[in-house]
């Protein structure tokens, strides 16, 4: 079991002061074993917050990031999945799910995890799975007129997959679950 | 002369002392076992008087005396068993009276008197007077000082308190603290008389040797504090009275100050409540050298603690206006000690705020009379330069912060921003920040524009650069570190109607734009989002305010933004302008207002022309020029036309040609938009999509000529998953040919690609082929479109 922290569009301190206190009390040290970020920290100060949950810590880059160290894009694995990231903004049309499957068949993931619309999302696809965690601080965007703030956790084990999605709505953080279970036929033509 | 002796000297003597004592202690105990009370007073008397010498230091003497010490409480357990000397106890106190020197015989007196109190065979007080009253005989320092630390050692479990066996009848707790009282009354004099022995040359030494002997002193006043019986009436009317009596007029600095510490630490918080008046008077009539702050500092923190110890304390504190009492006091000593440091003055202001803030926490007023005091008095010294004045200053305005946890409360303290005017820029900045920290910490809203007025006021050290501030001299990562905190800060200004919001945005606007250059970049991008959150406002307020007298308005908040935004640009900070830019539009195309969106499409667009010519930060930009100019659905078809012909023109135009390519087929979403009614110009998608094909048809040659290999064929499958995606979305202009043909090209490629007739794999282009088969297995309306493509 492996418990992996998605997050991203905090927009710090473009768009909203810090994380909910909620947040930061649930997200502590030691419980999460990989954290995969989407951009648009945007400052350093949250980076070094994201690191003392855990230090294993992948991000992509988000229009607003200054930096340049991040990539466009990145793929990892964990256990018996292949997971895709990316900030989303390059996706045109945006927050559009057959183009996110697009990218998804391009970075030839199981797991794709996209940000940008500040809308949490978890769409089963073709036997994979394409997750957008929403927006951290519930920043405000251009796309979505309401915005929660809300993360995902996601617990791995074999080939199953928990998503957990964390919504704070009016002040109280509320809990979905979404299971998903990778079809062996995923990665082998019928 | 003792004091110019050298320390081996004085070892000399001690050591010739200690052997005095060993030698007749020996014959002593001979006696004692021997029960022969003659022998015992000669060979004790000749033993104490090695206490008689004159040559050694007070520590120096304290080890003569602990040996004498150890000695005497033997004598005692004889004294006090008749069966072995024989004598009533009162015949004994009359015998030992004939011991030759006076310093044995007070000794053996002191001994005796207390194995007489014990007896019961005289009251107590008698005998306390009397041993008292004797031990005047002994006017040397040093060993007077001894001696009466002696008498009061073993008198100490004999006073006549409340309680005691030795109170009752004749004998009260009155006796008991007259006694104290006048041993310690004594005992100060003998120890102020010593500053006053031996040459200037000394004195320094003399000091510190009078300092080794104060607790013998203080030790009268912690009994004092621990007598049963005491009272607050007998404290108010004798004890206090008298110990400041002498306090006052021995007129001696080390003593006053040790004194008065001593008082402050002995006795109870209510009895300090209670004679406030006289404990503060006293403070007053100190010698000008004393520390007089440092007296008032730990007085005012001992009854702030007792105010917090229970809330059930605190109508005493207003019952005797602790508060005004002391502040009359401290404004006294400030004025009258000229030569006091600045520190020390606000020293005291910061215990003074902090009394008040735990006993008086509703009384701002207070708290902005203390901070006022504090203006005058920096006000009467030049510029404040001492670092650690600096830090009480910086202490004196933490604490509002810290008790009301709402920086709004700190907002209404009128001497708030004139304390901060004193402080030096480097500090200004540390409160600034401290403020900031407050309100983030608290999730304080400040909620209207004089409020925000007044703030950054008082953190305008951050806002923009102070006179004779160097700007070479600042860390570059701590002044992110501040600009960020201010960036933050804006999201707390925050007020429901509409038009306050707009004066708060307006008020921070107003200052932010003075911060120059180097702060516009951390500070435009808050104050944009702030007043863009502001129009979603009152866009979701509808209809409800039309016209434009009405001064809240999209439109009008939309032309500050404008403004706002091209300062920025012109910093030159043209990416992050460009981005701000685009959020207007969308903003402005959810208000349905075309010509502002468009003018600032065009002003994105002009940033795109003249200022960004880095080729990734031109692939970023374009990434976001399309992918919102796609979703704005404000425009008409004439403008619409421009700002697509504009962005397509952009695109084709990129250096790379893979994001040439990339940026090309993306553009074919501006020409067909899924939700949007009436974008469906099938044709022009295709158009975009054909030439995206060019383009990497083009990459292919060039990769091909330059490297020798045409590279991956990934542009080839990005673009079929575009044909795919319109061919899905049922663009007429897309044929299942088109598909199966780009398909069998790019089968091509792979095969020319590897040279050989091994079937290269590509992951992209199997996982592509294997999602048509996936639509095809699936059926329905799009399986059927799937199976006109034959693979």
């Amino acid at each position: 079991m492996v418990l992996v922290l998605a997050l991203g569009d905090l927009h710090v301190p473009h768009r909203a002061a810090d994380l909910p206190p909620k947040f930061k009390s649930m997200l502590v040290p030691g419980k999460i074993q990989h954290i995969i970020c989407t951009g648009n920290l945007c400052i350093k100060e949250i980076h070094d917050y994201l690191k003392t949950i855990c230090p294993d810590l992948h991000i992509v880059r988000g229009e607003f990031d200054e930096d340049a160290r991040y990539p466009e894009n990145k793929t990892l694995t964990i256990g018996q999945f292949k997971l895709g990231l990316c900030h989303g903004h390059q996706v045109i049309p945006w927050g559009d799910l057959d183009s996110l499957a697009m990218l998804q068949r391009q970075l030839d993931v199981d797991i794709l995890v996209t940000g940008h619309t500040h809308q949490f999302t978890a769409y089963k696809h073709e036997g994979g799975v394409v997750i957008n965690p929403g927006s951290a601080t519930g920043a405000y965007s251009s796309i979505n007129q309401d915005v929660n703030p809300s993360f995902v956790l996601m617990d791995i084990d074999g080939l199953r997959v928990v998503v957990y999605v964390y919504e704070l709505i009016d002040g109280e953080v509320k809990v979905d679950k979404i299971d998903f279970k990778k079809t062996s036929t995923t990665n082998s033509a019928p | 002369m003792r004091s110019l002796a050298g320390v081996e000297d004085e070892d000399k003597w001690l050591a010739e002392g200690i052997a005095g004592i060993q030698h007749n202690a020996f014959f002593m105990h001979r006696a004692l076992d021997a029960n022969n009370l003659r022998e015992v007073l000669k060979y004790s008397a000749l033993m104490l008087s090695e206490l008689r010498t004159s040559k050694l230091s007070p520590q120096k003497y304290y080890d003569l005396y602990m040996r004498a010490f150890d000695q005497l409480r033997q004598l005692e357990i004889f004294f006090r068993d008749e069966s072995r000397h024989g004598l009533p106890v009162v015949d004994l106190y009359e015998l030992v009276q004939h011991a030759g020197n006076i310093l044995p015989r007070m000794y053996l007196l002191c001994t005796v008197g207390s194995v007489y109190i014990k007896s019961k065979q005289a009251p107590s007080k008698d005998v306390l007077k009397d041993l008292v009253e004797m031990c005047r005989g002994i006017q040397h320092p040093i060993r007077g000082l001894f001696l009466r630390s002696y008498l009061a050692q073993v008198s100490r479990d004999k006073l006549p308190e409340i309680g005691s066996d030795y109170e009752g009848d004749a004998n009260t707790v009155m006796d008991a603290v007259e006694f104290v009282l006048q041993n310690f009354t004594e005992m100060n004099k003998l120890w102020v008389r010593m500053q006053h022995q031996g040459p200037g040359t000394v004195r320094e030494k003399q000091k510190k040797e009078r300092n080794e002997l104060r607790d013998l002193v203080g030790k009268n006043l912690h009994v004092l504090g621990q007598i049963e019986g005491v009272d607050l009436e007998m404290y108010k009317e004798t004890v206090l009275p008298r110990i400041l009596e002498q306090v006052v007029n021995c007129k001696d600095e080390l003593a006053q100050y040790y004194l008065m510490e001593c008082i402050i630490q002995v006795f109870p918080d209510e009895y300090h409540l209670q004679t406030l008046e006289t404990l503060l008077a006293a403070c007053t009539q100190l010698m000008p050298t004393v520390d007089t702050k440092i007296v008032l500092t730990q007085l005012m923190d001992r009854l702030s603690n007792y105010a917090a110890s229970s809330p059930d304390v605190l109508h005493e504190f207003l019952q005797v206006e602790a508060f005004a009492k002391l502040s009359n006091a401290i404004g006294k000593v400030i004025d009258t000690q000229l030569e006091m440091p600045i520190v020390g003055a606000m020293t005291l202001f910061v215990s003074l705020l902090t009394f008040t803030l735990r006993v008086h926490p509703d009384r701002l007023d207070y708290v902005d009379q203390v901070l006022g005091a504090c203006v005058v008095k920096l006000s009467s010294v030049p510029k404040l330069e001492d670092a650690r004045a600096m830090k009480q200053v910086v202490a004196l305005l933490s604490a509002p912060l810290e008790k009301y946890s709402d920086i709004v409360t700190a907002l209404t303290l009128s001497n708030y921003p004139r304390v901060m005017d004193h402080l030096d820029d480097g500090t200004n900045k540390v409160m600034a920040m401290l403020i900031i920290q407050s309100i983030m910490k608290n999730d304080s809203c400040i909620s209207t524009a004089d409020k925000v007025e007044v703030l950054f006021e008082l953190i305008k050290g951050l806002i923009k650069d102070l006179d004779g501030t160097d700007m070479e001299e600042l860390d570059e990562e701590d002044f992110q570190e501040e600009q960020n905190s201010v960036a933050r800060l804006i999201h707390m200004l925050d007020n429901e109607e509409p038009e306050e919001m707009l004066k708060i945005i307006c008020v921070v606007r107003k200052h932010l734009m003075t911060g120059g250059s180097r702060r516009l970049p951390f500070t435009v991008p808050p104050l944009v989002f702030s007043a863009l959150r502001l129009v979603r406002q009152l866009e979701s307020l509808g209809g409800d305010i039309v016209g434009e007298d009405v001064p809240a308005t999209p439109r009008k908040i939309f032309q500050i933004l404008n403004q706002t935004i091209e300062v920025l640009s012109s910093v030159p900070c043209p990416e992050l302008a460009l981005r701000l830019y685009l959020q207007c539009a969308e903003a402005a195309s959810d208000c349905d207002l075309e010509p502002v969106a468009y003018e600032f499409f065009t002003q994105a667009f002009i940033l795109y022309e003249e200022e960004i010519a880095d080729s990734k930060a031109q692939v970023t930009a374009i990434h976001l020029i399309v992918g919102t100019l796609q979703r704005i659905n404000v425009f008409g078809v004439e403008n619409r036309d421009t700002l697509t012909h504009k962005a397509t023109g952009y695109s084709a135009r990129l250096l790379k040609k893979p994001d040439q390519c990339r940026a090309v087929y993306a553009c074919s979403h501006l020409f067909w938009v899924d939700d949007l009614d009436g974008i469906r110009d099938g044709e022009r998608a295709l158009l975009c999509l054909r030439r995206a094909l060019r383009i990497a048809n083009a990459a292919q040659q060039m990769a091909n000529a330059t490297r020798g290999n045409s590279g991956p064929v990934t542009l080839f499958v990005e673009i079929l998953n575009k044909y795919i995606y319109f061919y899905e979305k049922g663009n007429p202009h897309i044929t299942p040919s088109d598909i199966q043909s780009l398909i069998e090209l790019i089968n091509t490629e792979m095969q020319s690609d590897n040279g050989n007739t091994t079937i290269h794999s590509d992951p992209f282009f199997t996982s592509t082929l294997r999602y048509i088969r996936f639509q095809k297995q699936k059926g329905g309306l799009l399986g059927d479109k799937y199976d006109l493509i034959k693979l």
